[in-house]
């Protein structure tokens, strides 16, 4: 991988990291010379893999709280017990949840996106549903006196009104996803957890990747946060002073 | 298919079989684990708890409180732990100290939110009443925000469960480092580990909730 071995001989325990720089031989917190000789087939690949496992986790958990929720706001007495499975489903740590679905669905990346998706739903259903339900009576009431049908009053009323606390939900599903997506890496070497996990299972742990690659998931996290701030702002013009 | 199917079924079977054959083992384990994870979790809820409901009581530092829930989820929490362990070495007050961090941003936060969100025209009439703000913060804010600050505690300790048995993986003892050694262990045991770490945080959950339940129920008539 990235041509880290342990040294021959019984010698102390160190790292051998192929052309030792002197930064990498003492093991300190981040030696660009190491980052840019492995950024090309180390990190980018990861980058890449995290953005995909995290666009494919947080679009399938859109999709599916989006139809709960409408089920939920349609028939009420569907929400709590709605509510509880993905209540129940948060409770388990997720190394756990990407360790049992592993005889299930072996070493591939939907193990890796189950999970995630579950994690999203507990964030976005219940914002979603939350949206719904929190536009007040007198705007539904004018709306039913403009002559909406049911489905129209949903569509450009209902719908609109609910951005915001689905975007809400969306931002913090997103970045949740891309901070728990690096330990699915316990499974598979997929993702920025790869080289982190790489990094901290070394009998000395190899600081420079593990800070290359926890910074690089701290700063997709804040893109993808500010992205998704600037989306809302796009799609409720009327709410600008928020 | 149904080679399949059995294949999968023998594999869950033999976990729960190395449960029984390894119980000493999983308990130590296990044990280890819940130490670190409840040390790091009541240290934390100490921490976070009285900021939380003090700022919200004052209506004081958002910011502040927003900020905490947003870093708390961007942070990768086995990058932070990796960079715990490198830097102070590993040893069970260094995972504690990581897992603190790590737990005090959702009780913080909710603290917050439960206290602030409080009517403000409940608040005013216990004011008006004679209250002190000490007695409006623990009679009447605090029981009426109790399910959204459990809450917070509910996710900050399966948050803390999980990322202890992380602390194993990298050389922090517990259920972590039978997850992490599958030469050792095999499948059988990484997924009777990971079982039991999900027992141990259903579990917490479920207490927490009762905690709730009660708490509600209790406060109901005054509130």
């Amino acid at each position: 991988m990235s041509g880290l071995r342990l040294a021959d001989g019984g010698g102390p325990v160190i790292p051998d990291f192929g052309h030792g720089t002197a930064c990498l031989r003492d093991n300190h917190w981040f030696c660009t010379s190491w980052v840019h000789e492995h950024w090309g087939e180390t990190l980018q690949p990861a980058l890449l893999q995290h953005i995909y496992l995290t666009l494919l986790a947080v679009g399938i958990g859109f999709a599916i709280s989006f139809v709960l929720a409408i089920i939920a706001f349609r028939f009420r007495f569907l929400g709590p017990p709605l509510g509880a499975v993905s209540d129940f489903l948060y409770c388990i740590p997720s190394i756990a949840l990407f360790l049992l679905l592993v005889p299930v669905t072996g070493l591939t990346v939907t193990t890796l996106v189950i999970p995630l998706v579950a994690y999203t739903l507990f964030v976005i259903y219940p914002n979603i549903l939350a949206g719904l339900r929190g536009v007040p009576p007198e705007v539904l009431e004018s709306a039913r006196g403009m002559g909406f049908t049911r489905r129209q009053t949903f569509w450009r009323v209902e719908l609109p009104l609910a951005v915001p606390a689905i975007m809400a939900g969306l931002r913090v599903a997103t970045v949740s996803t891309i901070s728990i997506a690096t330990i699915a890496a316990v499974v598979l070497y997929y993702g920025l957890g790869g080289p982190i996990f790489e990094a901290i299972s070394q009998p000395d742990i190899f600081r420079t990747e593990l800070v290359a690659a926890g910074g690089l998931t701290i700063l997709l996290a804040l893109t993808a946060d500010t992205l998704l701030t600037l989306l809302q702002r796009a799609l409720t013009p009327w709410n600008r002073q928020r | 298919m149904e080679q399949a199917a059995v294949v999968l079924a023998s594999l869950f079977v033999d976990a729960l079989q190395f449960i029984p054959d390894h119980a000493a083992l999983l308990l130590q384990k296990a044990a280890e684990t819940a130490e670190l994870a409840f040390t790091a979790l009541g240290i934390a809820i100490l921490i976070a708890l009285p900021i939380g409901l003090w700022l919200g009581h004052r209506h004081r530092g958002l910011l502040l409180a927003l900020g905490a829930s947003s870093i708390g989820r961007a942070l990768p929490s086995i990058a932070l732990i990796g960079i715990f362990i490198a830097w102070l070495g590993v040893g069970f007050w260094n995972n504690t100290v990581a897992l603190v961090i790590l737990g005090i941003p959702p009780i913080l936060t909710n603290a917050y939110f439960a206290v602030e969100g409080v009517d403000s025209d409940v608040v005013e009439a216990a004011r008006g009443m004679g209250l002190s703000e000490r007695q409006i913060l623990t009679g009447v804010e605090l029981p009426l925000g109790l399910p959204l600050l459990l809450a917070g505690v509910r996710i900050a300790a399966v948050f803390v469960i999980a990322t202890a048995t992380i602390a194993g993986i990298a050389g922090g003892g517990g259920l972590g480092e039978i997850m992490s050694n599958l030469t050792v262990y095999n499948e059988s045991g990484v997924l009777a580990a990971a079982l039991c770490v999900a027992a141990m945080a259903l579990a917490t959950a479920f207490l927490l909730s009762l905690v709730q339940r009660a708490a509600s129920r209790r406060m109901a008539p005054r509130a």
